[in-house]
């Protein structure tokens, strides 16, 4: 019962969110320069008066403030994200239609660079201060302060234009006509890079953070009972530091969602990946601005569905907030 | 002050990154009299590349302009856009966490609410809307990123101010009458402001990334050369011109670097008590 009401607590929570994003997104466009009809037709392509003019009628622009933004919310509460005039087709099917390819290449990173920032950080703390640690720490510094698009061209220039190995950009081999398992591999094979490239960032901030956090846990006195129990180094090291170091570590990966997808835009853009980053690029090229605020209100709804799961995964984790 | 400074250069990492940060802010400073022609400006053939020809000793671009001059330029709105973006950031984030850390009760949970807001949203996502809209100059470019990132100094500053809160001569001061904004002001906030230097120097390196990652999607100051405007440029000449790619993402890493290695310096000699056991 006391987690039935802890979700449909969350549930709420995320709903109001979702509204004040609409909220936001509704004054941004409103607030742009310039008429807002033009700007939902995409500047350059609605230079006709009619046109404009039935835009105008059509969402209701005459009307007063509050009943436009009413007429926003209940539109987009019937899944009606508006319609794109670029791509002549809605905007919620040119989102779905890529949607999955984000998915994988978010899940990808994430999945990446978790374990092995994780393992690089627990590594680093099992040796420090030898050169492994130092060499450890010193990558993951420079890799903190490495621009994702940057990162990702050198990948290119390194693995795909000197060595060949693996190719430069698009989702899977045009025209292959693969098909099964051999299709999944060609399209493992074009998720290297991108999903390397877009983890490196988290990778470099989980081993520091994993690596500090084992080192301070080590020095706690439960630890210091463990050895003097006369238990294995590894065992401590894996039942009694680590499991206690991942916990902040949990709550960072609920950060790294919205990161994930704000990188998304740019790891898509780099390597022509078919989501909705590189939808997303393509809108501004176009000053298409439904797309824009569409992709906006999907990518934030993910960081929110992704906030609910780890939220519960964190009650697994650690049983103290359950109890609370 | 000298025990500040030994604190400081405790670090070796701190005293690399300052060095760092000397040289490339002199480059910003010195760049309209090493390179006085507009880095905009073709001054030679296309695609020469580095070492090659000594007046353009990192190369051309795709267009035949400067590649030294561009770098040179680009550290000047690289270093600005990042230092004003983190003073909006902190006019936004310090006033929101002090008065929700100061009065509590409802001023915190809508105060809060706003800030945890800002915190699920995807920022890039939002810098990226907001730049398109408004339009892409210096100004809204800055503001986007100031806006996107003053969640995390509202909760630093109302966990401080909290803390600080309940300290004796706070109380002393309540009961001596000084009004709230003179409380906070003068009592509360000086006494949290070396964590709030610490966050506003990490902060200045992650700002200039964001201005970097825009200005690479197209989205920066059409009259400013920046670093990310010239990788995002020579993104589809890659194969052609390495050049072009590597040695603007090289002055990022640099630079963000530096800020990052002085924000962990000053953590250690403003906070000896707090900052991490480095052992």
């Amino acid at each position: 019962m006391k987690i039935l009401s802890r979700v449909l607590a969350r549930l709420l929570k995320a709903a109001i969110v979702l509204l004040a994003i609409l909220v936001l997104n509704f004054l941004l466009i409103h607030s742009a320069p310039g008429d807002p009809a033009a700007v939902m037709a995409g500047e350059a392509g609605a230079t006709d008066d009619l046109f404009l003019q039935q835009l105008r009628e059509k969402f209701g622009l005459d009307q007063p403030l509050y009943v436009q933004l009413w007429k926003y919310i209940s539109d987009v509460a019937r899944l009606d994200l508006g319609f794109s005039y670029r791509q002549q087709m809605p905007v919620l099917d040119l989102i779905l239609d890529r949607l999955p390819a984000t998915l994988l290449l978010t899940g990808t990173a994430f999945v990446v660079s978790l374990v092995l920032g994780v393992l690089a950080g627990v590594l680093a703390a099992g040796r420090v201060g030898k050169w492994s640690d130092t060499l450890i720490s010193t990558i993951a510094l420079v890799f903190y302060a490495t621009p994702l698009f940057w990162a990702a061209l050198m990948g290119v220039l390194l693995f795909s234009v000197t060595l060949g190995w693996l190719p430069p950009f698009g989702y899977e081999t045009v025209g292959s006509g693969f098909t099964g398992l051999r299709r999944a591999l060609d399209i493992a094979e074009h998720l290297v890079l991108p999903a390397l490239s877009l983890g490196l960032f988290f990778m470099a901030v989980y081993s520091r953070m994993t690596r500090a956090s084992m080192l301070e846990v080590s020095q706690m006195d439960f630890v210091k009972t463990a050895r003097a129990k006369g238990l294995a180094a590894p065992v401590i090291e894996r039942r009694h530091i680590l499991r206690n170091a991942l916990l902040p570590i949990v709550t960072l990966a609920g950060l790294q969602a919205g990161q994930l997808v704000g990188g998304a835009v740019l790891t898509e853009t780099v390597f022509a990946w078919p989501g909705i980053g590189r939808l997303m690029f393509e809108a501004l090229a176009q000053r298409d601005y439904n797309v824009l605020l569409g992709v906006f209100f999907v990518s934030a709804a993910m960081v929110i569905v992704f906030n609910l799961i780890t939220d519960l995964v964190y009650g697994i984790v650690d049983p103290r907030i359950r109890a609370q | 002050m000298k025990d500040f400074w030994s604190r400081f250069a405790a670090n070796s990492g701190g005293v690399i990154g300052l060095v760092l940060l000397v040289l490339i802010v002199a480059v910003a400073v010195l760049a309209p009299m090493i390179f006085p022609n507009n880095p905009w400006k073709m001054v030679g053939r296309p695609f020469v590349p580095p070492f090659d020809n000594m007046k353009f000793m990192l190369g051309t671009d795709t267009v035949g302009r400067d590649v030294a001059a561009g770098l040179a330029h680009g550290a000047r709105v690289s270093l600005l856009v990042g230092l004003v973006s983190t003073l909006a950031a902190l006019l936004i984030g310090i006033p929101m966490g002090a008065l929700a850390g100061y009065f509590g009760g409802w001023v915190d949970d809508v105060l809060m609410r706003i800030t945890e807001f800002f915190q699920t949203v995807p920022s890039f996502a939002l810098a990226i809307v907001i730049v398109a809209i408004f339009q892409p100059s210096v100004v809204s470019i800055t503001l986007a990123i100031g806006i996107v990132s003053w969640p995390p100094v509202a909760r630093l500053v109302r966990g401080e101010v909290m803390s600080l809160r309940r300290r004796e001569y706070v109380e002393a001061a309540i009961l001596q009458g000084l009004s709230a904004p003179a409380i906070i002001l003068r009592q509360v906030l000086p006494n949290a402001i070396s964590p709030i230097i610490v966050m506003a120097s990490l902060m200045v390196a992650s700002a200039i990334l964001l201005e970097s990652s825009l200005s690479f999607l197209g989205l920066g100051d059409p009259n400013l050369m920046s670093w990310g405007y010239m990788i995002g440029a020579a993104r589809t000449v890659i194969r052609q011109a390495w050049w072009l790619s590597l040695f603007p993402g090289v002055a990022i890493v640099l630079t963000v670097l530096a800020l990052n290695l002085i924000g962990e310096s000053l953590n250690d000699a403003l906070n000896p008590r707090l900052s991490r056991r480095r052992s």
